[in-house]
């Protein structure tokens, strides 16, 4: 047997279905920020996502963020960038990935959250559509 | 053919400080399995007020509490929902490798 560590991963070909929970909201704690930066990373290897907001995680897509006075960095405009790779995914024939930003309906109803709210497109979900489509991920990832 | 799939759902935090278990519940599919770890034990004891929610749900999924955890908050003597499982290290493993997904609720 070669003892040899693989220091790459072959991944030409592997597709897999991924979910992204974000049930956090934005500034309070480093998770929102993470989960972004999981999304983006799928992209680059042309994965099919599942972008959720449930709970508090609604917050995150919520327009007009400005944290100058709270002296943070406001990472909001980076889902602006998701938006684009959903619809390059969407209408490119070259790029091989399905993308989907959906919401829970409970989550953003109980805040007081329409869709107009959110600075990019959503597909507003019933709980049992939420749950079917997380039971049919390949991979579940929560942040 | 393969069968439906199926989830595992882990639930780490108290039922007392976080939604967490509630939303766990809502948006899991009935026959999926759910493990309580960490501060998501407290969730398991029965008598206390998070019993109620995990009672009410034992016909949709199969319940599991992380052993270890129960022990290590002095929770050892206790009684447990019925049809609440304990688990060991090697159970949450086999779990995991028994389930097709993992949603770690946090």
């Amino acid at each position: 047997m070669n003892a040899e560590i693989a220091t790459e991963f072959d991944t030409e070909g592997v597709q897999k279905n991924f979910m992204f929970v974000n049930r956090k909201a934005p500034y309070g704690s480093i998770y929102a920020l993470e989960a972004l930066e999981m999304v983006l990373i799928s992209a680059a290897f042309e994965q099919n996502a599942v972008i959720a907001f449930i709970d508090d995680g609604v917050y995150q897509i919520v327009k007009g963020q400005d944290t100058k006075a709270a002296g943070m960095k406001n990472f909001s405009p980076t889902f602006g960038v998701i938006e684009m790779e959903k619809e390059d995914a969407d209408e490119d024939p070259d790029i091989d990935m399905v993308w989907r930003i959906v919401v829970e309906r409970d989550s953003m109803e109980q805040r007081g959250l329409t869709a107009e709210d959110f600075s990019i497109a959503v597909e507003v979900l019933d709980s049992a559509e939420l749950a079917d489509l997380m039971n049919a991920q390949d991979v579940v990832l929560s942040a | 053919m393969k069968g439906e799939r199926k989830m595992l759902h882990t639930v780490n935090k108290s039922p007392y400080e976080r939604n967490t278990l509630e939303s766990c519940l809502r948006l899991a599919k009935a026959g999926s399995a759910i493990l309580l770890i960490e501060d998501g034990v407290y969730a398991a004891i029965a008598g206390s007020a998070a019993a109620d929610q995990v009672a009410a749900r034992t016909d949709d999924f199969t319940f599991h509490v992380l052993g270890p955890d129960i022990e290590a908050r002095g929770l050892a003597d206790k009684q447990l929902i019925d049809g609440v499982a304990v688990v060991d290290y090697t159970g949450f493993v086999e779990l995991v490798a028994e389930y097709d997904a993992v949603q770690s609720w946090l």
